[in-house]
């Protein structure tokens, strides 16, 4: 159309723009809305199957102060769709004062097994030469914080071990 | 840019991909082509997701897609995606080949293309039968013991197929393991490969003129098709999202080779060649199982060789809208004829194991609670684990009690609420002694863990319950391990007997049972249906 060549050629134009702009804006909508739900779906935690149940740990009245017992019972898991019985422990320790202690039975390092040096009187972690005091302190070693310790409570001379949380790392 | 395109070349090989051109007629109908690709890009991406939280063996995949379901974030959206995706991607496949042939695009030199679509046609079945399975509930494994069975009849190649499928007798882990295999790790780079062939052989001859394109000079496909494409994709993209978000997609019970009751029904793309497969017995079976079928796909793939005349305007092909027509009837014939001819099976009550179902392991007195609870409102004064920080009724949150009291403190104080909480202002609830205990049950039951699961109980369930209690069916029965054991367990009584068996017997056990010393009851024929489907749903 030689008579409205100005015309179209700027109709030709914004219809450009508004092809390429389209394009665009449905592709990065459509980005979002199958990337949002698969961020979400990866990223957030499943929801939560069960409130942390108190689990038996053993019996509390043997034990002798400042003498650390690894306690070791079955607890379940729960691992995304599988519930694990399973073995577990933790250090549990009658401190001075007779308050009760169990402390997760991982190095705050990198998760190894730590065991109680009975001549020594501290926990060692035998990978890194962790040491942490009978209350867990960190006395040398790579640890960054002292060790994590389980909510616990006691129903009739048992010992009861609810959540492990983690200690705070000393700055 | 140009840094980039220097070393890749990138720029310059996407800009002569969106610069190709186009014949002047190219507009709304070729879109189908670009949808399918996306659908089938969505597909992968959304497969690849599943994969992430799914156990692809037969002990743990129900499991871990139940786990999908009710416990990932968005689980359900995505597998929602994943189911409604694979059946649109039939539709617009069929759609695609459905243009092409009425345009004629498949004569020559474009038959490569054509035939290599067909193939892609049936990979994408392919997809569906295999992709079916792995959810391993009942309707997954009863289709695939009907698919399987009848690849095991086809002449000659039957056994060996079966063989090939893991199905020496049975659908088991050898099949589950070969058709997760084929889903997910044979047919993708298949498709990929043979996608890019397509698109290389349409690239390469270029899209199909009509008629009259060759006075007219060509068009870029950026960026006016490209939109069309663009905008048709977003179109079907909204359309499986919206089925994804509010269509739910059904999980039936756990795969059970032992359900006698069972009937198998593939998925509704199939369902023509079930029925087909009816028409034909006896010897004559392997007519409707393999040489139909058979002769179909080989007819579509020679198309473009039984039909070399020229190319001729869209409107001028009667012959090839007859064809379609006559298709699109033969297909709805044969799918109405098979949905109307499949019994409903008579025993199946709908429960949406996509949804947690813990209230299934209730015992009715704490099932019956839950219609108590719904009875008398006392959701408008409590709440049952509600997230914490959000606003809750007077009352408090009963899933989330700090103290957890005595059915028999409960029951006092729904008869004096005062007289056990001073100043309280909840109203006694004016129920007999053995309707409140049976609302203290249920509140015993409740914890954050079960508090959504129980509440989401459906209204048979509980009314069933209900009446359970009242017709005072514990005093003989057992169900989920609590009652008597004078009469037979409820649990299981789906598998022994249907539904018009245990109507009648309710209305007169003696003459159904001789010998039954369980007193007729006469139910409404609500109550009838509800008391049957609670008992009907009641967990094996």
């Amino acid at each position: 159309m030689p008579v409205t060549n100005q015309g179209s050629t700027a109709n030709g134009i914004t219809r450009r723009k508004f092809y390429v702009s389209a394009i665009y804006g449905l592709w990065g909508l459509m980005a979002a809305m199958l990337g949002v739900p698969a961020a979400i779906y990866l990223l957030l935690p499943p929801k939560l199957r069960g409130t942390p149940e108190w689990v038996e740990a053993g019996d509390i009245s043997s034990l002798e102060p400042r003498e650390p017992v690894e306690m070791v019972f079955r607890e379940n898991r729960v691992d995304g769709w599988k519930i694990f019985s399973e073995k577990a422990s933790a250090w549990v320790v009658k401190l001075a004062d007779s308050r009760i202690v169990a402390y997760g039975p991982q190095c705050t390092h990198l998760g190894c097994a730590y065991h109680w040096d009975e001549s020594r009187k501290y926990f060692l972690c035998p990978c890194h030469l962790s040491i942490f005091g009978i209350d867990g302190h960190v006395i040398s070693g790579p640890a960054p914080r002292p060790l994590d310790r389980f909510e616990t409570k006691v129903v009739d001379g048992k010992l009861m071990l609810g959540p492990l949380h983690k200690s705070e790392e000393k700055s | 840019m140009t840094w980039l395109d220097h070393r890749t070349g990138i720029e310059t090989a996407i800009r002569s991909f969106l610069y190709e051109d186009i014949p002047a007629s190219s507009g709304w109908h070729q879109v189908f082509g670009s949808i399918a690709v996306f659908l089938f890009l969505v597909q992968a991406f959304t497969g690849a997701l599943l994969a992430f939280n799914y156990a692809p063996t037969p002990g743990d995949a129900y499991n871990s897609l139940h786990y999908i379901l009710t416990e990932v974030t968005g689980g359900r959206l995505i597998r929602g995606l994943h189911h409604w995706g694979a059946s649109m991607l039939i539709v617009v496949v069929v759609l695609h080949m459905t243009q092409v042939f009425l345009y004629g695009a498949y004569k020559k030199p474009r038959e490569a293309t054509w035939m290599a679509g067909v193939v892609l046609l049936l990979l994408t079945m392919a997809y569906g039968l295999t992709g079916y399975l792995l959810p391993w509930d009942n309707r997954a494994y009863w289709g695939t013991v009907v698919s399987t069975q009848i690849a095991a009849r086809i002449p000659l190649a039957g056994p060996y197929l079966s063989r090939l499928l893991g199905g020496g007798n049975a659908v088991g882990v050898v099949t589950f393991a070969r058709f997760y295999g084929l889903h997910v790790l044979l047919l993708p780079p298949a498709t990929g490969l043979l996608i890019a062939t397509h698109i290389y052989l349409v690239r390469k001859h270029g899209v199909a003129p009509a008629p009259g394109d060759e006075s007219r000079p060509p068009k870029k496909f950026y960026p006016q098709q490209a939109f069309k494409d663009t905008v048709a994709i977003f179109a079907a993209f909204m359309v499986l999202f919206i089925m994804a978000v509010a269509v739910r997609v059904p999980l039936e019970r756990l795969a059970d080779p032992t359900d006698t009751t069972y009937v198998p029904r593939p998925d509704w793309y199939f369902l023509f060649l079930y029925q087909t497969l009816k028409l034909f017995n006896g010897p004559l079976e392997v007519v409707g199982s393999v040489i139909l079928p058979g002769l179909a796909v080989l007819t579509l793939l020679l198309v473009p060789f039984l039909d070399r005349g020229p190319v001729m305007r869209v409107t001028r092909r009667v012959a090839a809208f007859g064809v379609v027509a006559l298709a699109v009837l033969g297909w709805t014939g044969l799918t109405v004829a098979a949905v109307s001819s499949t019994p409903q099976p008579q025993n199946a009550v709908t429960v949406d194991s996509s949804a947690p179902t813990d209230w299934m392991g209730l015992s009715p007195q704490e099932l019956a609670g839950i219609g108590y609870f719904r009875e008398e409102h006392c959701a408008s004064c409590h709440t049952i684990d509600a997230k914490p920080g959000t606003s809750s009724g007077p009352g408090p949150d009963l899933a989330n009690l700090r103290t957890r009291k005595s059915a028999a403190w409960m029951i006092a104080h729904f008869k004096h609420p005062a007289a056990m909480v001073p100043g309280t202002s909840m109203p006694s609830i004016l129920l007999t002694d053995a309707q409140l205990d049976t609302l203290a049950a249920f509140l015993l039951e409740l914890t954050p863990r079960n508090a959504k699961a129980l509440a989401g109980a459906p209204d048979f369930a509980v009314t069933g319950a209900m009446l359970y209690q009242s017709s005072n069916c514990g005093a003989c029965h057992k169900v989920n391990g609590v009652g008597m054991a004078v009469g037979p367990p409820l649990n299981g009584l789906a598998r022994r007997h249907d539904r018009t068996w245990v109507a009648k017997h309710f209305s007169d056990p003696a003459a159904v049972t001789p010998g039954s010393i369980m007193p007729p009851y006469h139910f409404s024929s609500r109550q009838m249906d509800d008391m049957i489907a609670y008992l009907f749903s009641l967990p094996d």
